[in-house]
């Protein structure tokens, strides 16, 4: 019985990981410009992978394997940050900007303008 | 169940590549880049599992730690145009 559970959650999270997968990648080749596909390739890298992962750890079982699998996914949560952030950091210092529907950077830099200023 | 997975993660092993070939920036192309490398891992795990040889995580291990590594000098590369940049050089006007 608990056999059967196992399995069957095993599948779960498999079969939602790869489904995340490509989600994560359908966003990577739709999204209109840079950032908003970083956004997207993020799924791929953190509830793909992690779903993926936790369901070949229920299949490996107490093992060395599912150690390294458990190592493996530790590497994608530090990573994963530490490049999207360079990413994005190299892509605005070389002037690709976002598009924005609205852009608010002009109205906060000046002070608010209900005359309650101190 | 893990054919399914490994189908899944070469359709979007063909999504990113194309995303690496199209786009229009170099930084699309490095966000691919490492797409691309994450679902290699992914494959490699997965793999391992179809053929009931789940033992050469490690390769996936090590191909993780090389994918940021390179990732990031790429960027580095396109940031400062040098891997050995000077940062007092840079402050100059």
């Amino acid at each position: 019985m608990t056999g059967f559970l196992v399995e069957a959650l095993s599948w779960a999270l498999i079969l939602a990981g790869a489904f995340f997968t490509i989600v994560g990648a359908l966003g990577l080749m739709r999204m209109p410009e840079l950032f908003t596909r970083m956004h997207a390739a993020s799924i791929t890298d953190t509830l793909g992978a992690t779903l993926l992962i936790l369901g070949m750890m229920l299949q490996a079982g107490a093992s060395l394997v599912a150690l390294k699998l458990l190592f493996i996914l530790l590497l994608f949560f530090a990573t994963g940050p530490v490049v999207t952030h360079a990413l994005a950091q190299s892509a605005l210092h070389a002037r690709v900007e976002p598009e924005l529907a609205e852009d608010r950077r002009a109205r906060a830099a000046e002070p608010p303008g209900d005359g309650r200023q101190p | 169940m893990f054919a399914t997975a490994a189908a899944a993660i070469l359709v979007a092993l063909v999504l990113a590549v194309t995303r690496a070939v199209k786009g229009p920036t170099v930084f699309d192309r490095v966000l691919a880049a490492n797409s691309v490398g994450t679902l290699a891992i992914l494959l490699l795990a997965v793999f391992g599992f179809l053929t009931r040889r789940p033992e050469f995580l490690d390769i996936g291990l090590t191909y993780a730690l090389l994918n940021i590594i390179g990732t990031l000098a790429v960027l580095k590369f396109f940031r400062h145009g040098d891997l050995a940049y000077d940062v007092d050089e840079e402050r100059k006007p």
